[in-house]
C-alpha cells in the first residue's frame, strides 16, 4: 500500500482533516457508540466484563450483518421491509427439510439460500421493471413470507415452530460454521461475532473501493443519471436485493444453529430496527449517502442498549423508547453535518 | 479512441422520425454530423430537439428513417452502446450524482480498475490525479477533487461532464442545452469549451434555443419546428437574422400581422398588436 499513498501526495491537494472528517457519515455513529459505551460501563457492573462484552457484541453481530446489508441497499435507494421473515423462513426451510423430510443438511442449507436469493431478486425485479416504490412491493413480500411462515409448518410439521434439530445426522457440523464459539482470552464469542465483522469490512471494501460500490451509490444518488452514464442500473439494484435476502438467510442459518430451534414469528417486526440502525449510521433515507461501517456502528450501539438495559436491570420497555430517542437525533446530526460539508464551498479557496 | 479526419462524416441521420403510439415527435429529419464541425441542431420548446438527440445518445430508439455511425446502419438500444461507439452526451442535469465526490461523478460508468480476481479495485490514486489534470485542462483548478459536485457552481458542473466525456474518448460530443440555464460570462466559458472540443477534431452536436449562441460556434444549422425539419445550412449559407427568424417560425409570425391587419377596425387594440407582429423592430411589445 506504500505506492498507493505515494502516488496520493502528488495528485491533488486533500482537504482538512476535520473536513474529511465531518464528510464522513458514520462520524455521529461512532461518537453515540462511544458515549453509549462509557455510560453502561460506569452505570453497571457486567457491562465491561468479558462475558458482558461477548454477549452485547453477539446481541449487536445479528443485527449488524442485516443493518451492513440494508445499508447498502438504503445508500442504492431503496428499502426492505421483508428482512426479518426473510430470517423466519430460511430458518424454517431447514428446520423443515431437514427434520420432516430427511433430507442432507447441507443441501437443506443450500437450498433456503436458493429461496432467499430468488425472493431477492423478485423484490427487484418488480422494483425496478414496475417502477413501484420498493417499500410497497417490499411490504406484499413482508406479509406473504410471514403468511407462509406461519401456514406451511403448520401443514408440513403440525406446528409452527421446529425442535429436534440436534437429531439430524450432521447437524453439529454446520452448527461449526453457523453456531460455534471461539474462546478470545476470558470471553468465549459467538462466530457471528466475526461474520458481522467480516461482512462489515467486506461491504465497506465493496463501496469504497470497487466498480459495483460506485454504482450503489450513484444509482441511489441520481438513477438517471446512473443510467446515462452507462451504469448498470438494473443489476446493480437487483443484485441489492439480493444481498439483503441473502443477509437474511445468514442470520436465519446463525439463530437457527444457535439456538437449534426457529419458530414462525422469528424476525418478525426487526426489519425496522435494521432501518434504524443504518440511519443512525448516517445513511440518508433518500439514498445516495451512508456507509456500511456506520450500520455496524448503528447496530453495536442498539446490541450494547439493548444488553446494556438488561444489566442495568431497569424494564425492558426503555428500550424501544430510547431507539426512537436515537432515530431522531441521528437523523438531526446527519442533516447538519450534511449542511456542513455543503457550506464549505461558501467560503474562498 | 483515434480522431478521424476533420470533416469526416460519423453520424448520418436520413429521415429519421420517432413515434410514441400515435403521437408524432419526429419525422424525416436529416443531417450528418462530421468531425471536427459543430452542428447545431435549433429549435423553440417542443421542436423535437429532445428526441432527435436521445435517438442520437442511444436513449430512445428511431421508429423511421435511418441512423448510420461510420457508414454503418445502426439502431442504437442503450446510453452505453452509443458510449462505445464515441458518443458521448452531456444532458442538461449534466448526469452528475450531486453527493458524490468529484472524482468519483468523473469516472462513472467507466471506471479504471487495477488488480485481478477478487482483487479487482478502483484504481483511486490514478483516478483522483486524472480528475484534477483534466481539470485543470478546462482551466478549473480545484483545490480537493473530494468535494461533493452539488458543491460546484452551475458552470464548474458544465465543465466537469464536458472534460469528462472528452476524456472518455468521446468523438461525437452531444450538449443539450448546456448554455441554458448560465449567465452570459458562464456561457462565454461553455462556447469556448464547445471550440476548443472542435479544436481537438471532435464532432460536436450542439442543441440550443439561443440563435446568438449558435451562431458564432456553428458551422452548419439544424432547424427543427414543430418535430420537422426547417432545413440544415452552412454557416456561408446563412445569416444570424435569418436563422433567428427562421427558428422563430417568423414567416409564420408575419402571415399572422397580415391577417389580423385585415380583420381589425382602424385604431383598435388588435390592430396595434399586428402593428407589432409585421414590425420586426426591437421594442414593440
Amino acid at each position: 500500500m506504500s505506492t498507493e499513498t505515494a502516488a496520493v501526495t502528488v495528485g491533488p491537494a486533500r482537504a482538512h482533516l476535520v473536513t474529511r472528517l465531518l464528510r464522513r457519515p458514520e462520524v455521529g455513529a461512532a461518537v453515540a457508540a462511544l458515549v453509549v459505551f462509557v455510560f453502561f460501563a460506569t452505570v453497571t457492573e457486567a457491562f465491561f466484563t468479558p462475558g458482558g462484552i461477548a454477549t452485547w457484541l453477539e446481541s449487536a453481530s445479528l443485527f449488524g450483518i442485516m443493518a451492513v446489508a440494508v445499508a447498502l441497499l438504503m445508500i442504492g435507494g431503496e428499502f426492505d421491509l421483508s428482512t426479518g421473515t426473510m430470517v423466519g423462513s430460511t430458518g424454517l426451510i431447514v428446520g423443515m427439510l431437514s427434520t420432516s423430510s430427511g433430507l442432507n443438511i447441507w443441501l437443506a442449507v443450500l437450498l433456503s439460500l436458493v429461496f432467499a436469493l430468488l425472493v431477492g431478486a423478485g423484490n427487484g425485479l418488480l422494483v425496478t421493471r414496475t417502477g413501484l416504490p420498493s417499500f410497497i412491493v417490499t411490504l406484499g413480500t413482508f406479509f406473504v413470507l410471514q403468511g407462509l411462515n406461519l401456514a406451511v409448518p403448520k401443514v408440513v410439521i403440525g406446528q409452527v415452530a421446529v425442535q429436534g434439530m440436534e437429531d439430524v445426522p450432521g447437524f453439529y457440523d454446520v452448527r461449526w460454521l453457523f453456531g460455534s464459539v471461539i474462546q478470545l482470552g476470558a470471553a468465549g464469542l459467538q462466530i457471528s461475532i466475526f461474520w458481522w465483522l467480516g461482512l462489515t469490512a467486506f461491504a465497506t471494501w465493496v463501496l469504497l473501493r470497487t466498480r459495483p460500490g460506485n454504482w450503489i451509490f450513484s444509482v441511489g444518488g441520481a438513477p438517471v443519471s446512473a443510467r446515462q452514464t452507462g451504469v448498470p442500473v438494473f443489476r446493480t439494484k437487483v443484485g441489492l436485493f439480493m444481498t439483503t435476502a441473502a443477509a437474511g438467510w445468514l442470520v436465519g442459518m446463525l439463530s437457527l444453529f444457535r439456538t437449534s430451534t426457529v419458530q414462525a414469528s422469528t424476525g418478525v417486526n426487526e426489519e425496522f430496527i435494521y432501518i434504524i440502525c443504518a440511519v443512525v449510521g448516517g445513511c440518508l433515507l433518500t439514498g445516495g449517502f451512508g456507509s456500511a461501517i456506520g450500520a455496524a456502528l448503528g447496530a453495536l450501539i442498539y446490541g450494547m442498549t439493548y444488553q446494556g438495559i438488561v444489566f442495568a436491570q431497569w424494564d425492558n420497555n426503555w428500550l424501544k423508547a430510547f431507539l426512537g430517542v436515537m432515530l431522531l437525533g441521528a437523523v438531526l446530526v446527519n442533516t447538519w453535518v450534511r449542511r456542513q460539508a455543503e457550506a464549505e464551498r461558501r467560503k474562498p479557496a | 479512441m483515434t480522431l478521424p479526419a476533420s470533416g469526416t462524416p460519423i453520424l448520418e441521420a436520413t429521415e429519421i422520425g420517432k413515434n410514441y403510439g400515435g403521437i408524432v415527435a419526429l419525422r424525416d429529419v436529416t443531417t450528418t454530423v462530421r468531425a471536427g464541425e459543430v452542428t447545431c441542431v435549433l429549435g423553440d420548446n417542443g421542436a423535437g430537439k429532445s428526441t432527435f438527440i436521445k435517438i442520437l445518445s442511444g436513449a430512445h430508439r428511431h421508429t423511421s428513417g435511418e441512423l448510420r455511425v461510420d457508414g454503418a446502419v445502426r439502431r442504437l438500444a442503450s446510453p452505453r452502446e452509443a458510449l462505445d461507439l464515441g458518443i458521448a452526451t452531456v444532458y442538461q442535469d449534466l448526469a452528475v450524482v450531486p453527493l458524490m465526490p468529484i472524482w468519483r461523478n468523473f469516472f462513472l460508468g467507466s471506471e479504471p480498475s487495477r488488480g485481478k480476481g477478487p482483487l479487482r479495485r478502483l484504481d483511486v490514486p490514478f483516478m483522483r490525479r486524472t480528475t484534477h489534470a483534466e481539470l485543470l485542462k478546462m482551466g478549473i483548478a480545484l483545490r480537493d477533487v473530494d468535494q461533493p459536485v452539488g458543491t460546484l457552481s452551475g458552470g464548474e458542473r458544465q465543465s466537469v461532464a464536458i472534460a469528462r466525456a472528452v476524456y472518455l474518448g468521446a468523438r461525437v460530443l452531444i450538449l443539450d442545452e448546456p448554455t441554458a440555464a448560465l449567465g452570459v460570462k458562464q456561457a462565454g466559458v461553455v462556447l469556448r469549451y464547445i471550440v476548443a472540443a472542435r479544436e481537438r477534431g471532435l464532432a460536436v452536436v450542439f442543441i440550443t434555443h439561443n440563435p446568438h449562441h449558435a451562431y458564432p460556434v456553428g458551422d452548419r444549422f439544424l432547424v427543427l419546428n414543430r418535430g420537422r425539419s426547417m432545413g440544415e445550412y452552412a454557416k456561408a449559407e446563412i445569416t444570424r437574422d435569418e436563422l433567428t427568424r427562421l427558428m422563430a417560425g417568423g414567416a409564420e409570425l408575419e402571415q399572422l400581422g397580415h391577417e389580423l391587419e385585415h380583420a381589425a377596425p382602424p385604431g383598435s387594440a388588435t390592430e396595434r398588436i399586428a402593428e407589432q407582429l409585421t414590425d420586426p423592430s426591437p421594442g414593440g411589445a
